[in-house]
C-alpha cells in the first residue's frame, strides 16, 4: 500500500532580505503562503525543490513544508511555518509590518 | 576600558573588507551557499526564521557611551529601531539585510566592536562577570584576563575550526556572577599567598547534556595561564568528538575521558606550549592591565541619604536595583530591561542613547551588559542616583524587579531561532505582566526564573531556580518545568519536574508554584531556592500538578 503522503508547499529564505519565501506554480516566489503551489505527490514535491535549489542566486535553504488546503489557498500545518508565515510575538515586525 | 591600538584597528578594516568582497561576490553568484555560509558565520552573520541576525561581540560585557551611541545609530539606520542583549553578553540584531552588514561591519569597527568569532566552532566572546572592577567584595578585576584571552583567541589559527563552538567566562568574584561552572572553561581569580590567579574549571555546560565543570586546576598564576588554557584547547581539539554534534563539546570529552587523564594530557601538551610563549603575554597583560585602571572616584554623596529618606519609589528602585560599590559613596546599578510585558534583553536605539547619555555624564564613561540581560552602571556616584533615577524612569527604565520573577532570562526561541522548537518571549512576558497584576514579586524575593525556547539551553534554565524549557510535542509546543537549578558558585543543574504544560497552561503553573512556595516557606528571608533545598522536589511539585495530588488521595 502506497504511503500517504502529506500535501507540502517549497519555502526558504530570500538571499537578500531573508525573508519567508514559498515557490509558486510559475516557479517564481511569493511572500505570501495562500500563493504557494500545493504539491500532492512526492515525486512532484522532489522535483520542485531541485527546482528552488537551482535558484540559489535568489534564495536560501530551500525545503518541503507540510501544508493544507485553506479557503484562500494553502495554510501551513505546524506552528513553527504559521509563526513563518506572519512574523514574531512580540512586535509587528516581519510580515506583519506590512 | 580597553584602548583599540591602529593594530586593533586595521586588523578590524582589513577583516571588514575582505566579507564586505565576500558578500558581493555572493550577491553576484560567484560565491554559492555553501561556500558563503561559513564566512558569514565567521563574521556573526546568521540566517533566522524571518530575517538576517548579527550577532555583535560586547566582550566581557563592557562598553562605553560612544560605543552604546553607535550601536543605537545600527539599530535606526539598518534595522527596526532596537537590539536584543544576549546571556552571552552580545548584541543581536533581528532585522539586517544582507547588502548593509559589511557597513554595519564598518560602523562597529568605528568604536572598535565587531562580531568576529560571535559564531562558528570556535572560541567564543570572552564574558566575565557584570560588575567587574566595581563589587566590594573582588578579588581582582577579572576583565584584563578576559582581554587577553581575547586577544590570544581571535583568529587563533589553530582554533578555527574545533569540534564545536567553545565557551571561555571569568569571574573575580567568590559570588560568581559570570556562571564560570557552565562554561567549556570557567576561570575563578582567587589568591594564593598573596598571588592571584586562576582556578580553572573545565567541561561545564548546558544544552541537551547539561553537566556542571570540574576543578582542573585549583591555582594558575598568571604567566602559566595562556599556555595553560592553549593546551587545554589542544587537548580538545584532538581529544573531542567529531563524529556527533551533539557529543563534541568538551563536556562529554571530560566525561568520557575523565577529567585526571584530561589532567594528564593538559599537563603534558602544556611543557612545550609553556616554553613557547617568551614573556610577551605577561607583558601585554600589564599594559591591558593600566587601560583597565578604575576611574578616579570622587567623594560625597550629596543628598541622597535625604533622598532616599523622602521617596518610596525612589527607595524601591534603589533597594532593588543598586548594590555595595566597593567605593563608599558609589554604587552598581543595574537596569532593568525587563519592563513587565517587554521582551527580555531588548532596548530601543531611543533607550540605549539615553544609557549612554548617563554613562558620559553621571557614572565615569562605563556600562555593561549582563549575561541576565539587564545594563549595568557599574561606577554610579550616589550623588547622582535620583537624578539617574529621574532619567530612568522618563525612559520606561527605571523598572525595580533586579533579582525577582519578572527578571526573567529568554532566549529568542522560536519568534527568531531558526533552532528553537517553541516560543520563549511571549511566555517570559505572560508571566511578568502575571507578576505585575499580581503585585506580588517584591514579596516572593529572590527568584530566577528563565526560559529556553530549545534544548540548547540558551536561555540557561538548567540553572533557574524555576527552569522552563519549551519543546514540540507532537506540532503544538509544551513547556517543561525544571526546579532547584542555581548559576552560582555552588552551581546545580535543575530538575525536571514532570510533564509539561501548554503554551496556554505554563503561566497559571508558575503562579500555582510560587504561591506554593509562600505557603511553604518558613519566613520572608527564606527564599524560593533555600525552601528548595530544605523541603526538596515533592511540595512543589504538588503545587504544581495539584491534580495529581488529589488522583493520589
Amino acid at each position: 500500500m502506497p504511503r500517504t503522503f502529506t500535501p507540502k508547499v517549497v519555502t526558504a529564505n530570500a538571499l537578500l532580505e531573508g525573508d519567508v519565501v514559498y515557490l509558486t506554480a510559475h516557479g517564481d516566489w511569493t511572500r505570501d503562503h495562500a500563493e504557494a503551489d500545493l504539491i500532492k505527490d512526492e515525486g512532484t514535491a522532489e522535483i520542485r525543490l531541485l527546482e528552488a535549489q537551482a535558484q540559489a542566486h535568489e534564495v536560501v535553504g530551500p525545503y518541503l513544508a507540510d501544508a493544507t488546503p485553506g479557503a484562500r489557498g494553502p495554510e501551513p500545518v505546524h506552528f513553527r511555518e504559521a509563526f513563518r508565515t506572519r512574523g514574531p510575538s512580540n512586535y509587528p515586525h516581519g510580515k506583519q509590518e506590512a | 576600558m580597553y584602548a583599540y591600538t591602529d593594530f586593533d584597528r586595521d586588523f578590524l578594516a582589513e577583516r571588514n573588507a575582505q566579507f564586505r568582497a565576500q558578500v558581493e561576490r555572493r550577491i553576484d553568484g560567484s560565491l554559492t551557499e555553501d561556500e558563503f555560509k561559513p564566512l558569514r558565520l565567521m563574521n556573526g552573520l546568521y540566517l533566522q526564521l524571518h530575517a538576517y541576525m548579527l550577532r555583535v561581540a560586547i566582550p566581557y560585557g563592557t562598553l562605553n557611551g560612544a560605543q552604546m551611541r553607535q550601536l543605537a545609530m545600527i539599530a535606526d539606520r539598518w534595522d527596526k529601531g532596537y537590539g536584543h542583549f544576549t546571556t552571552r553578553q552580545n548584541i543581536q540584531y533581528n532585522w539586517p539585510q544582507l547588502r548593509d552588514v559589511p557597513d554595519m561591519l564598518d560602523a562597529l569597527g568605528e568604536v572598535g566592536m565587531h562580531a568576529i568569532q560571535t559564531s562558528g566552532n570556535t572560541i567564543r566572546n570572552v564574558t566575565a562577570d557584570h560588575f567587574a572592577g566595581a563589587a566590594a567584595e573582588e578579588v581582582a578585576d577579572p576583565r584584563p584576563v578576559a582581554e587577553l584571552i581575547r586577544q590570544w583567541s581571535t583568529d587563533h589559527p589553530e582554533f578555527q575550526f574545533l569540534p564545536r563552538k567553545f565557551k571561555v567566562a571569568v569571574t573575580g568574584s567568590a559570588f560568581d556572577r559570570a556562571v564560570t561552572a557552565a562554561h567549556d572553561i570557567g576561570l575563578r581569580l582567587v589568591e594564593r599567598n598573596g598571588e592571584i590567579g586562576a582556578m580553572v574549571l573545565v567541561g561545564g555546560g548546558l544544552g541537551r547534556t547539561p553537566m556542571i565543570g570540574k576543578v582542573l586546576a585549583d591555582f594558575v598564576a598568571f604567566d602559566d595561564l595562556l599556555p595553560y588554557l592553549e593546551a587545554i584547547v589542544a587537548v580538545y581539539n584532538l581529544l573531542g568528538r567529531r563524529d556527533n554534534k551533539y557529543k563534541a563539546r568538551i563536556k562529554i570529552t571530560v566525561h568520557e575521558n575523565g577529567i585526571d587523564e584530561i589532567r594528564r594530557l593538559v599537563d603534558e601538551e602544556f611543557i612545550p606550549r609553556r616554553a613557547a610563549f617568551n614573556g610577551a603575554d605577561m607583558a601585554l597583560l600589564e599594559k591591558i592591565k593600566a587601560d583597565f585602571a578604575a576611574p578616579d572616584f570622587v567623594a560625597g554623596s550629596g543628598e541622597f541619604e535625604a533622598q532616599y529618606a523622602d521617596d518610596p519609589v525612589f527607595r524601591s528602585f534603589v533597594d532593588t536595583n543598586a548594590v555595595d560599590h566597593k567605593h563608599p559613596d558609589y554604587t552598581i546599578l543595574t537596569v532593568s530591561l525587563k519592563a513587565h510585558g517587554a521582551t527580555p534583553g531588548d532596548a530601543t536605539s531611543d533607550q540605549m542613547r539615553v544609557l549612554a547619555d548617563i554613562a558620559e555624564t553621571y557614572a565615569h564613561d562605563e556600562l555593561r551588559i549582563s549575561h541576565e540581560q539587564n545594563v549595568i552602571l557599574p561606577h554610579l556616584p550616589k550623588r547622582h542616583l535620583r537624578t539617574v533615577f529621574d532619567t530612568l524612569a522618563e525612559a520606561g527604565l527605571a523598572t525595580a524587579n533586579i533579582g525577582l520573577a519578572s527578571d526573567i532570562i529568554a532566549c529568542p526561541g522560536m519568534d527568531y531561532c531558526a533552532l528553537a522548537t517553541a516560543r520563549s518571549i511571549p511566555v517570559a512576558q505572560q508571566i511578568a505582566t502575571r507578576f505585575e497584576e499580581l503585585k506580588l514579586e517584591h514579596e516572593v524575593g529572590p527568584l530566577k526564573i528563565k526560559i529556553s525556547g530549545c534544548i540548547n539551553a540558551c536561555g540557561h534554565h538548567h540553572v533557574g531556580h524555576i527552569g522552563i524549557l519549551g519543546l514540540d510535542r507532537a506540532g503544538v509546543e509544551n513547556y517543561q518545568i525544571t526546579l532547584g537549578g542555581d548559576g552560582g558558585p555552588d552551581a546545580v543543574i535543575g530538575e525536571r519536574a514532570g510533564p509539561g504544560f501548554a503554551y496556554d497552561q505554563v503561566v497559571d503553573a508558575i503562579e500555582r508554584l510560587v504561591r506554593g512556595y509562600l505557603e511553604l516557606r518558613e519566613s520572608a528571608d527564606e527564599t524560593f531556592l533555600d525552601a528548595y533545598k530544605r523541603l526538596g522536589a515533592a511540595p512543589f511539585k504538588a503545587a504544581l500538578y495539584p491534580e495529581a495530588k488529589a488522583d493520589a488521595a
